[in-house]
This record gives C-alpha cells, structure tokens and sequence, in this order.
C-alpha cells in the first residue's frame, strides 16, 4: 500500500505516470486511425475511378 | 545599349529600397504613428491601472516597457511586405536583377528607421511616466535601439513566411515571440539591473551580438521565404 | 551505401521499409518502458531530499528530452529537405512535429506537477528548463500552425522548413538567455545539476526510460511518415497498385 501512497506524493507521482500512459496510448491510437482514414479515403477514390475506366 | 550599362551597384540597390519604404512611410505618416501611439498608450494605461506608487512603478517599468516595444513592432511587421504584396510590387522585386537580399534589407531599414528609431526617442519620455532613475534611461534607449533592430531583421522572416495568408497578423505574432523572447529577456533586464545601480553590460552585449548576427544571417532567410511564399 | 540512401529517399521503399521496422522498434521501445517504471517506481530507493516525489524524473526528463530531439529531427529534416529537395524529408519533418509537441506538453505538465510539492507553486518562472520548453511549445505550435495555414502542400513544405531552421538557431540561443534571467536569482531547480552522480540504482531506469522513449517514439514517427507518404504520393502509380492488389494493409 505504500507503493500507492509514493511516502505522501502518490496523487504527484501517479498522475505523471498516468498521464505519460494516456500520452503513448493516445499517440499511437491516433496515428493508426489516421493513417486508416487516409488509407480508406484512398481506396474508394481509387477504386471508384478504376470501375469508371 | 548593353544591358550591363546604367545597371545601379549593389549599395544603391539597398538604398533605392530603403528609400523606397522610407517615402512611402512619409507620404503616410499613420504607419509611423501607429506603432509610437500604441507604445505610448501601454506606458500610460499601466501607471493609470497599478496606482500611482512609485516604487511599484520603477519595479514594473523596464518591463512594461519593453513588452510594449516588442508589441509595437510586431504590429508594425504585419505590413512590411503586404502593400507590397497586394499591388503586386512584390513580384516585381523577386524578378528584379538585383540581389532580393538586399533589397528585402532596404525594406527591413526603412522598417526599422520607421519603427523602431523613433520607439528609441520618445522611450526616455515613457520612463519619466515610470520614475525611472537617470542611469536606466540611457540603457534603455540602447537596449531599445539593438532589441529593435533585431526585431525588424528577424520579425522581416516571419512577416515574408506569412505574407497573404489567411489571419496573418495572430500567426506572425506566435511565429515572432519565439524569436523575441531573448531579445526581451535581455533588455529588459539590462535596464533593471542599471536602475538598481548593478552591472548590465552581460545583457548589453548579448544584445548586440544578437543585433550583429541578426544582420549577418536574417536578409537571406527573409530573401528564401519571399521567394517560397510567393511561388 | 549511396545507394542505400538513393532507395531510402524513394517513398515506395520507405513506406514498406517503415512497415517492417516499426515492430522492431516498439516491442523493445514499450518492453524497456515497461522495466524502466517498474524499476524506477519500486526498486529504485527514495531522494534522501525530495522523498518519492523525485520518481516523477523518470517520466519527465524522457519526456523533455525526447521534445528537443524531435526538434532536431525535425530540423534537421528540414534542411535536408530544403537543400537537397528531397520532399521526403519534409515527410518526416511533418510527422515528427505533432509528437514533438505531444511530449512538450507532457514534459510541462511532469514539471509542473512535480513542482507544486517541490516549490509549492504550480509554475517557477526561475527553473530555466521549464520556461524553455514552454518557449519550445510555441516553437511547436508556430511549426503546425504555419504548416495548416498554407494550402499548397510544397509550399507549406518549404516555408516550415525556413521557420524550423530559423527556431533552430534560436534554441540555444532562447536557452541561454532564460538561463542568465533565471540566475539573476537564484531560482530552484527540478533536477540537480549533478546529474549521473546519481546512485545506479537510480540511473539505470532513467536511462531505460530515455531509451525506451526513442525507440517508441520512432516507432511511432515511423508510422506517421507512412501516412504522410501515403497522403502525399496519393495521385502515383505505385499507390495506386499497392491499393489495387488486394493485401492486408494496417
């Protein structure tokens, strides 16, 4: 319990961890979903021109 | 007759530049004047809104004053290359012979000989406003006189980058307070450390050697960013 | 090797190039994370001055760190891409500054937090460290806010690439200035100047948490230039047929 408690600063310590965490996750989710639309967007384009030829 | 006859040298190129600006500016004198009222303004709303104190008003003077400098300039940057830009003389000095440096740095001097040279004479008049002792006026006008010219060479890169572009003006001033904020931090400091009667030449020289470097690197970077903006 | 370099600047072989690569970099990035925190929050025994407040190192200083390096890259990236007109590089110049920023803001709020039990305020305009990287922020911002407001992807290109430059040879230029401010009085710092004269048991985590960062974090620049690429080269041959063949794409 005292792991949690950081010797009176866990609020201090574990929001920074926290925060870190929600940083990477939120970097990485991002980027993925990003580079999807993009992907998805391109395909329909595309694919919508081939059908057309 | 051979093009190379009559062709100006490279001096009078800058010259006719800045000369350029400079009668331009004359037959306008609000560009002038704006900057200056603004200045102005800052340095007598502050004492009007912080009470009379003159400890308090020595304490936040050589601050107050050079944020109001640096704001000044940063409006007055907003128009060095847009009347230009609008009326299409713009293109015409990138397809000029001569070197675009220099005549961006023509521009650049008639900007700061319009702007900053007369924030540097009406300064000893605001720090009467703020109390200051004798010894910081001189320090502030020169801190002043080399913060400016920073800005104006280094301001010159943004306002080329922004030139035309859609909310111009807020987009050069957070390009500009990156670039400002040393020159800020010196100056201002520099006159507080001479009104309290301490050594201030550290923040001097820095100023001028941020002035000198300025000088020598910030035309070729404006020179490359007219050209890109203006593709 | 020229060679090599010749192929690495092509953006088809980027794009696979970068698909391989980024597994490698993130399994090791995330597992050294993973040791650095635990190690940094458990086994590494408390500051015999800041208690356990002084953990928060191992998520700050990697944060900050990792700010001025994507800076760099980022710089110069640009450079690069300005002088060898390699339009690449502006790809990676343009992944790299939304991620640079992300760590800045982290880096500020670690600081800050870590301050208010430290100083008792929740911002100390004397720590130079802190008001650099706030003045790096605004680096930051100026880079993406440039870079949206120009419509013309090649020229958006070219003039954040001048105003990376420019900031560039500001950096240090900033850092010393708010260094000579701040020790005009003597302000507190966050981290002790002393450095790696830390207790190994201290260190070996910090160094495990900066590693772990880059190494995620190139991960992840990796893949955000894959976007970029993907989104640049849109109207090319070669996307087209990647998008025609059917393939499992991430």
């Amino acid at each position: 319990m005292d792991a949690l408690a950081m010797g009176g600063y866990g609020a201090y310590v574990w929001s920074c961890f926290a925060m870190t965490f929600a940083v990477f996750v939120f970097n990485s989710w991002r980027a993925r979903v990003r580079h999807r639309a993009v992907y998805r967007d391109l395909e329909v384009r595309i694919k919508a021109v081939e059908e057309r030829l | 007759m051979r093009p190379d006859d009559n062709m100006p040298g490279l001096l009078s190129a800058l010259y006719a530049s800045a000369r350029r600006d400079l009668l331009l500016a004359w037959k306008r004198p609000g560009d002038i004047l704006n900057p200056l009222f603004f200045f102005a303004m800052v340095g007598t709303l502050f004492p009007l809104a912080v009470g009379p104190s003159v400890e308090q008003l020595q304490f936040i003077g050589p601050g107050v004053l050079w944020v109001a400098a640096l704001l000044a300039m940063l409006l007055s940057l907003n128009g060095l290359f847009l009347a230009d830009f609008e009326d299409g003389s713009l293109e015409q000095l990138l397809v000029s012979p001569q070197p675009l440096v220099l005549l961006a740095l023509g521009k650049t001097v008639a900007h700061w000989l319009t702007t900053g040279l007369p924030l540097v004479i009406i300064s000893p008049l605001m720090a009467v406003t703020f109390h200051m002792p004798p010894q910081s006026i001189g320090v502030l006008m020169l801190t002043l006189g080399l913060g400016t010219i920073s800005l104006s060479l280094l301001g010159s890169i943004g306002a080329a980058l922004t030139v035309g572009l859609h909310r111009g003006t807020a987009l050069l001033s957070l390009l500009i307070l990156p670039v400002g904020m040393p020159v800020l931090i010196f100056g201002a400091r520099s006159v507080s450390l001479a009104a309290a009667g301490d050594t201030y030449s550290a923040g001097v020289s820095a100023l001028a050697a941020y002035a000198v470097g300025a000088l020598a690197l910030a035309p070729y970077a404006t020179a490359a960013a007219l050209r890109i903006s203006n593709e | 090797m020229l060679t090599f370099l010749h192929k690495m600047a092509s953006p088809p072989h980027f794009y696979g190039l970068a698909n391989t690569l980024g597994p490698w970099l993130a399994v090791p990035g995330y597992l050294l994370i993973a040791f650095g925190a635990f190690a940094g929050l458990f086994v590494a025994p408390p500051d015999y001055q800041q208690g356990d407040a002084f953990r928060i190192i191992y998520v700050h200083v990697p944060a900050a760190y990792l700010s001025m390096m994507a800076y760099m890259l980022m710089a110069v990236a640009s450079g690069i891409g300005l002088i060898w007109r390699i339009k690449l590089a502006h790809a990676v110049a343009a992944a790299a500054a939304p991620l640079g920023a992300a760590f800045t803001l982290l880096a500020l709020a670690t600081g800050s937090i870590w301050g208010k039990p430290m100083w008792g305020t929740w911002w100390e305009w004397g720590d130079p460290r802190l008001t650099s990287e706030l003045i790096l922020l605004f680096l930051y911002f100026g880079y993406m806010a440039l870079r949206s407001a120009i419509d013309d992807t090649v020229k958006a290109d070219k003039a954040s690439a001048v105003l990376a430059l420019v900031g560039a040879v500001n950096v240090p230029i900033i850092h010393f200035s708010v260094e000579w401010w701040s020790s005009l009085h003597q302000g507190p710092t966050l981290v002790k100047e002393g450095g790696p004269a830390m207790d190994p048991a201290m260190l070996y985590p910090l160094l495990a948490m900066i590693v772990g960062f880059t190494l995620v974090f190139g991960a992840q620049v990796l893949r955000r230039i894959r976007t970029e690429v993907l989104y640049r080269e849109r109207r090319t041959n070669w996307v087209r047929h990647m998008i025609l063949t059917p393939e499992g794409e991430s």
